[in-house]
């Protein structure tokens, strides 16, 4: 019998989630509605730093619905801290990190008191008639003056602003050379030295579905419901935390819209939300509004990178030196200090470097505390050096390209192990690159890029590169262990063979918009040989899939995918025992495709579903096998993926104006083996919209008190369709040589390798005339000054375009 | 006040306090919990719906202004199990990942299609504005409301969008 199934990896299944996501047929967490249920609001101190004084909330305790009012004092022995689960090194000043503010509010949004009323309305109601006095503390918002003598402190009883310096030195760790030395001796040989100075401006996830968490206190166990990427560490953590036993908390994630990084996070408003629930013993409802989700959801980024780049003249690299100042904002939330760190190990990126440093200190600030986002550390280095690769091409007069080429890892040298200390196991820079270049037609761009400035064109054109690598699939334990993470990187899956011959997968993966149900269903229908619509993937639930590590850092394919097809290898061998007992042949004897056990060189066989019902019934089994083809697998990877590829942007800026526009964008990414190329296209297309919204758009803007001017979606600007061009995407595949499935991981790719693209365009778009920096994002005014003050041009932000709705193309409206 | 609404071809008549949104009308006491709300500055989009076959941003309609309206949602598309072309448009064309903003995205892309029934691309990225997405990047929802606007050609079907007229739309089927 010959298999005529067409493969299952790589094929573009249209998505399974789609049918309910389409008909309005979703569990959002907001939509849950319980017997009885109550609904809680919060209340947020406007002031960044600030003594509570005293707080009267008796008026509003009497108010028609009003069940409870709680504060920081009434919680305070009940609330713990919130968890930081990566103490970067052992000397780290971790603050104490309360739900609710007891006495002292150290950001603008930062919970204060809470109300659960009847309804929304009635709890937002008697929030408003909370009287609060505050006595006003010193802000500090600048990470810099924070870490002056004598700045006034976000957290007094630490002593300090400075939360930690974490330093890798491949002198040290045996990895390269002393980076220091190898700078002086440049110096003094006259190569190249370039000094440039970054900033990453802060941003905000910005998902969609704003958060919202349930908790029903009235079962045996307490079961929260909560749009999180995480429920199985919100679980932990929060028995951690508030000391209930792990065993009497059920975490459901629902249907979860967008998270990025964003909520992956131990909320204070989860804390609460199950503190109240637990108090008052009915089912409590928080969801937040987005103003309220922008000013206290984390933030990400917001970095000041200092770099030296030592080269020879023929452009070989020498050395790179990194200095980073890393906002946490005001306190720590589950991995805030890990964040830039992780980035430590990309600055290197794809290139052959002797020697490394890097140096990262963090700074606490009277802000909404930083976390992960999108990339998580990793767009941050991305960006840094790819902008110095294009400034080493400036100052030795090369196409960015070549100097790319001339330094980063050739195929032929997989694996490689880089100053960083980590081995990258295979890529092809040379192959994406070629790609791309066509894609692209660089040598006409480059051609119309010369005629243009030859003439004097008031719009000028710039051709951005980026060859970025990354590291993802979070995983494996080993290392997150000598980073010092809380906890391991594993993944778990399970698989149920049904009597029926139908599959349930259980993976402790938890998806919020990726795709799981389907790719999965692929992988399994792949190994088991059954129908895709056999398949049944299920996710989100302490209960059902009752361990995992949940979904973040590109990792869910590459760790939780592959635990999957290791679990369907399980099921396949223990139906391989019952099917050679069926058979009665040898197990040597049988051969296992597309779904059936076939003895070899004979028509006899059985197909899985009729050994699942063999398993079930059990009446006739081999002497010492249980009757069950389930399995399951916890996986630990022995290394990170490492996706990479070629990004080449066409800007177009109007010198008279400021605005920049992309003309033309062109990326091809190597994420290894594909399962689903449709799932793979859309995740390169949002990460690539998120960004150039970082080159262009976003950022979140303090005013001089520390109040976020920027907390709507009209002042924070997430682009819309007309914001953003069409891009050419495609793929070259080198195979993970760390997974049996070969595949590498997508979710991150587009964001890391898109902003320096965008902001090298802009920056060739301009240089000639004098400019070498334009500060992210790169609105109009931003672009504008520089060009106008020319050289070295990195102006002050308050000045320059650093106020709410910056710079978006769609804001005033006209055609492009 | 007393209200009287349509919705989903279902009629309605109930007591809301003036300051009541119609999203929280459709979803606190209708329980079309389909519509969801993104935002309260009226800048995402997600909760369009249509008001007597016209796109609103059901956050900035008090549900007040409905009295006497028709209503559809998403949860009103479908019909007979049949899902509506920009529906089937959106997931053959993989124009949604967490799916939050879909309903938004397809109720507004319906409004535009009834406008414009052969949009340009820019077309679509201009008329899709006040909806905000953030996983898709727009390069699939914009795919996917040509091709809706293919299928919706004469012979495939005009009347599917206008579905303020008789839209019965009981059924809310999954089907692929």
């Amino acid at each position: 019998m010959t298999a005529t199934i067409e493969p299952e990896l790589g094929r573009p299944r249209r998505r399974k989630e789609d049918a309910r996501l389409i008909t309005g047929r979703t569990r959002w967490t907001d939509n849950i509605a319980l017997p009885g249920l109550l609904h809680m609001a919060v209340l947020r101190s406007p002031l960044a730093h600030a003594k509570i004084s005293r707080l009267d909330a008796e008026a509003a305790r009497s108010m028609p619905g009003v069940i409870a009012v709680l504060t920081g004092t009434d919680l305070a022995e009940q609330q713990g801290s919130l968890p930081c689960a990566w103490p970067i090194t052992p000397d780290m000043a971790s603050p104490q990190h309360p739900a609710l503010a007891v006495d002292e509010v150290r950001f603008a949004g930062e919970p204060v008191a809470l109300v659960v009323a009847r309804s929304a309305a009635e709890a937002r109601d008697a929030v408003e008639a909370i009287d609060v006095d505050y006595e006003d503390l010193p802000v500090v918002l600048d990470m810099e003056a924070a870490l002056a003598d004598g700045s006034p402190l976000v957290h007094q009883d630490l002593g300090t602003n400075r939360c930690a310096t974490w330093v890798f030195d491949s002198g040290e760790a045996g990895t390269g050379e002393d980076v220091d030395r190898v700078i002086a001796e440049a110096r003094e040989r006259g190569d190249v030295v370039l000094e440039r100075r970054f900033r990453q401006q802060r941003l905000i996830p910005a998902f969609m579905e704003p958060r919202s968490v349930v908790v029903d206190p009235t079962g045996e166990q307490i079961t929260m419901w909560s749009a999180t990427q995480v429920p199985h560490i919100l679980r932990l953590m929060l028995a951690m935390t508030l000391g209930v036993p792990e065993q009497k908390i059920r975490v459901i994630a629902p249907d979860v819209g967008g998270g990025f990084g964003g909520k992956l996070q131990v909320t204070p408003e989860e804390v609460l939300t199950f503190l109240a629930a637990r108090r008052i013993g009915r089912p409590v409802k928080w969801t937040e509004s987005r103003s309220e989700s922008m000013v206290s959801a984390h933030h990400g980024r917001d970095q000041i990178q200092r770099l030296t780049l030592a080269a020879r003249r023929d452009g070989t690299l020498l050395g790179l030196k990194v200095d980073l100042l890393a906002d946490m904002g005001a306190y720590l939330g589950l991995v805030t200090p890990g964040i830039p760190i992780l980035g430590a190990f990309m600055f290197n990126a794809i290139y052959k470097l002797p020697a490394y440093r890097f140096s990262c200190t963090n700074v606490f600030t009277n802000k909404t505390w930083t976390d992960a986002y999108r990339g998580a550390g990793r767009p941050e280095a991305t960006y840094a050096i790819e902008r110095m690769m294009d400034e080493l091409a400036a100052e030795l007069g090369k196409d960015p390209l070549e100097v790319r080429e001339q330094n980063w890892i050739k195929h032929e040298e997989f694996p490689y192990t880089t100053v960083a200390g980590l081995t990258y196991d295979s890529g092809n820079y040379e192959a994406a690159t070629e790609e791309a270049k066509r894609l692209f037609d660089y040598q006409a761009l480059r051609r119309e890029q010369a005629e243009r400035r030859e003439r004097g064109d008031a719009v000028q054109l710039g051709i951005g590169v980026s060859t970025y690598t990354e590291m993802c699939g979070l995983a494996p334990s080993r290392v997150l262990g000598s980073l010092s993470y809380g906890a391991g990187g594993w993944e778990h899956a399970a698989i149920r063979m049904l009597a029926t011959g139908k599959v349930e997968v259980i993976t402790g993966s938890s998806p919020h918009g990726q795709g799981h149900e389907t790719a999965w269903s692929q992988i399994i229908a792949d190994k088991l040989g059954v129908p895709f619509e056999d398949v049944e993937v299920i996710h989100g639930d302490t209960q059902s899939a009752h361990k995992g590590m949940d979904t973040y850092g590109s990792r869910s394919l590459s760790v939780g995918g592959v635990a999957a097809a290791m679990a369907a290898d399980r099921v396949i061998e223990k139906a391989s025992k019952i099917a050679a007992h069926l058979l009665e042949c040898s197990e040597d004897d049988l051969e296992f495709t597309a779904g059936r056990f076939a003895v070899r060189g004979t028509d006899r066989g059985t197909a899985i579903q009729e050994v699942a019902l063999a398993a079930f019934a059990a009446h006739d089994l081999p002497e010492g096998v249980e009757p069950s083809l389930d399995a399951e697998v916890t996986f630990d990877p022995e290394n990170f993926s490492f996706p990479h590829g070629t990004h080449l942007c066409a800007a177009e800026v109007d010198t008279e104006t400021g605005r920049v526009r992309i003309r033309s964008y062109v990326c091809v990414d190597d994420v290894g083996k594909v399962v689903n190329p449709l799932i793979v296209e859309g995740q390169v297309h949002g990460g690539l919209a998120q960004g150039i919204a970082q080159a262009l758009y976003e950022e979140a803007v303090f005013d001089e008190m520390g109040t976020l001017t920027t907390a709507t979606l009209a002042d924070y600007l997430v682009p819309s369709a007309a914001d953003l061009p069409t891009f050419t995407t495609a793929r070259t595949e080198t195979p993970a040589t760390t997974n049996p499935l070969g595949v590498k991981g997508v979710g991150e790719a587009g964001t890391i390798a898109s902003t320096p693209a965008v902001v090298n365009a802009v920056v060739d778009a301009v240089r000639h005339l004098g400019v070498n920096d334009v500060d992210m994002p790169c609105t109009p005014m931003r672009v504008w000054h520089a060009i106008h003050r020319g050289a070295g041009a990195a102006p002050t932000e308050m000045a320059t375009g650093a106020e709410a709705g910056g710079g978006l193309g769609s804001i005033d409206g006209g055609d492009q | 006040m007393r209200i009287t609404v349509t919705v989903d071809g279902v009629t309605y008549s109930d007591e809301v306090e003036p300051r009541m949104l119609l999203v929280q009308y459709l979803r606190e006491r209708l329980g079309k919990v389909g519509t969801v709300v993104g935002c309260d500055t009226s800048n995402c989009g997600a909760c369009t719906v249509h008001l007597d076959g016209h796109s609103v941003k059901s956050c900035s309609v008090l549900a007040v202004q409905a009295d006497g309206c028709e209503v559809t949602t998403i949860e009103g598309l479908a019909r007979d199990g049949q899902l509506h072309p920009v529906q089937q448009a959106f997931h053959d064309n993989h124009a949604l990942q967490c799916g939050f903003c879909t309903p938004g995205m397809i109720m507004q892309a319906i409004d535009l299609l009834a406008d414009n029934p052969e949009p340009t691309e820019d077309a679509v990225r201009q008329g899709l504005e006040g909806n905000l997405c953030r996983c898709t990047g727009y390069q699939n929802i914009v795919r996917a409301v040509r091709d809706a606007a293919e299928r919706m050609r004469p012979g495939a079907g005009p009347e599917v969008e206008r579905v303020s007229e008789g839209a019965t739309a009981h059924a809310v089927g999954g089907g692929e």
